[in-house]
């Protein structure tokens, strides 16, 4: 056993234990987010998707880096578009303060507005 | 180490945590927005910082580039339209379909690994990552697409048992095993399709014979098994980026499975070897029996406009009558009166954890009012109607006696309202195959009728109330 594996084993674990700290504290509420989340996060496997193209040589390496790249990719894009779309919609009221988001408010139809979603943009958070 | 080492080593630090103060800020509403920015900051920290490595290789040939940029652009574009397009009630087969991407990218990081290294020989413990990693990642990917064809309705969300399936399930796990302790000894690439077929097969066998309902462990245990599968890519790959990122969805779709299964009641073993909804769940047990009260739009729509205090508990009915705007419309209705209205979400209301709850913010309905099992139960004592829509074993008083299948099973304390109102279909059973007792209760009127045209005529009878 080397001391990089067991660095590596110290990191997972310690790791592992953060998590169970940090996500025990997220209300039921946020749970779909979360694991959305959390599925943005695991598409951090796209930099070991990137990584296979240092060693791809041949055309195994080459069709393996394309569509280990391909799925970490829509992994990791649309995890982070698709949680940021669900947590612009939990508001504190029915009226928000805020004019540019009343908008987004009043439709109500599932269908987000732009003018919602460049205000959320720039409001960071509604 | 040289200095473009530590840099980029630093750099994987600094993303890793953001990825933990990401999921911290996931703590409050109110602060979730703001952690989702934190964890895609440090996600382009990550990809940038990967991409300097690559780089800095000086190994990657022309077609390398061109494969890796192409992949990218046309994973992350398919990623980015799916996400922007995607109906709330499908998040959890997109959900499904992102974990069974990441876990077939995670499985293919190890297989392209141990392929470059077979003839040159690896270390024993390295072996063992990749192939934890590899057989992970493609239970991982196999399950999730079967759960997401469930989930879509292009597989029968019902179990599916068909003859010998528990034979070829225990077969594929067997050959999965076995080739592994192989390949420990010596190194082989026939030996890694075998195992590779196999664990593909045993996703497959062991995600078919799960009911739809059970659909939320599924989906949260798929989660977990995504995550470990990125972090043993880490470890073969020697980044701890990967190692840290993998831990941390490990954790978070253990902590979630564990927290679903809890709500059902049932073990995750009892769910993963199947036997609910497939007919051996027991005798269905006789209720007390009694009268049903029926009701008509134009009297619930009384009771409820003259009411203090409702709460609302809805169901997954509820969910896929796409009722969510209708019922958001009705408490909105009622507010304007002055009605006190919130809402009573069961943990396992939807099909993934905290479903219902997107569902409804979608429909415009302010998170203060989503009110989680624990903090509205006492509140039912002092609610004068309960409306409940779409929601049938959660409610149902059988669960605090033993010797029933929904035996202790927490419960929304629905019968502790003084007055009770039923949006159903039917009598028809729930998941659990019994009689709902809370249905024969001298306090509860039944509406039959489907959530979606329910909800529509109890919002226009109150409002012919108001004029």
């Amino acid at each position: 056993m080397t001391t990089e594996l067991l660095t590596d084993i110290t990191i997972f674990v310690l790791a592992l234990l953060v998590g169970f700290e940090v996500i025990s504290k997220v209300p039921a509420t946020l749970h779909t987010p979360l694991m959305s989340a959390a599925n943005s996060i695991h598409g951090i496997v796209l930099a070991g998707a990137m990584l296979i193209a240092v060693t791809a040589h041949d055309a195994l390496g080459y069709i393996l880096a394309f569509v280990a790249a391909a799925f970490a990719a829509m992994n990791v894009v649309g995890g982070y578009v698709v949680t940021g779309r669900m947590l612009k919609m939990f508001r504190r009221s029915r009226t928000p303060v805020p004019a540019a988001d009343t908008a987004a408010a009043v439709s109500g139809n599932g269908q987000t507005p732009a003018a919602g979603q460049q205000a959320g943009q720039r409001g960071g958070q509604a | 180490m040289s200095a473009f080492d530590w840099v980029t080593q630093l750099l994987y630090v600094a993303a890793a945590t953001c990825f933990v103060f990401g999921l911290h800020l996931m703590n409050s509403p109110a602060t979730a927005r703001r952690g989702n920015q934190v964890s895609t900051a440090g996600m382009v920290v990550a990809v940038a910082t990967t991409l300097a490595l690559v780089a800095h290789a000086g190994t990657v040939t022309t077609t390398g580039w061109i494969v890796m940029i192409a992949g990218a652009l046309l994973g992350g574009g398919a990623g980015l339209y799916a996400a922007r397009t995607v109906e709330m009630t499908a998040m959890p087969q997109l959900v499904s379909i992102f974990n069974a991407v990441g876990g077939g990218a995670a499985a293919l990081v190890g297989i392209h690994d141990y392929v470059r290294l077979a003839s040159g020989g690896i270390g024993e413990s390295t072996t063992v990552f990749t192939i934890l990693d590899v057989l992970i990642g493609a239970v991982t990917f196999s399950g999730s697409i079967i759960a997401a064809g469930k989930l879509q309705g292009l597989i029968d969300g019902a179990p599916i048992v068909f003859p010998g399936s528990r034979a070829v399930n225990v077969a594929a796990a067997l050959v999965a095993v076995g080739g592994a302790c192989y390949m420990i000894a010596t190194p082989s690439v026939v030996v890694l399709i075998i195992i590779i077929l196999a664990a593909l097969t045993f996703g497959v066998t062991m995600v078919l014979p799960i009911g739809g309902a059970d659909m939320p462990v599924v989906i949260s245990l798929l989660n977990a098994f995504t995550g470990t599968a990125v972090a043993m890519a880490g470890f073969v790959i020697g980044n701890w980026a990967l190692i840290i990122a993998g831990a941390l969805v490990g954790a978070s779709g253990g902590i979630l499975t564990k927290l679903m299964a809890d709500a059902m009641n049932r073990s995750i073993r009892n769910i993963i070897v199947g036997g609910f909804g497939t007919g051996d769940s027991g005798p269905a047990i006789e209720g007390p029996g009694g009268d049903v009260r029926s009701i008509q739009a134009d009297d619930a729509a009384i009771q409820l406009a003259y009411a203090q205090k409702v709460i609302i508990v809805p169901g997954y009915g509820l969910a896929a009558a796409q009722a969510q705007h209708q019922v958001a419309e009705l408490a909105s209705v009622l507010e304007e009166r002055g009605v006190e209205v919130s809402y009573a979400i069961h943990p396992v209301a939807g099909r993934m954890p905290g479903h219902m709850n997107v569902l409804l913010a979608e429909a415009n309905v302010p998170y203060p009012q989503l009110k989680e099992m624990d903090e509205i139960n006492p509140e039912f004592a002092r609610t004068d109607v309960a409306l409940v829509i779409g929601a049938n074993d959660v409610t149902n008083p059988a669960a605090r006696r033993p010797g029933n299948p929904v035996s202790g099973m927490p419960i929304l304390d629905v019968d502790h309202a003084k007055s009770i109102i039923v949006i159903k279909r039917s009598m028809g059973h729930g998941y659990a195959g019994i009689d709902n007792e809370l249905y024969v209760d001298p306090k509860t009127s039944m509406f039959f009728s489907d959530a979606k045209g329910a909800l529509t005529e109890l919002t226009a009878a109150v409002k012919t109330l108001v004029a």
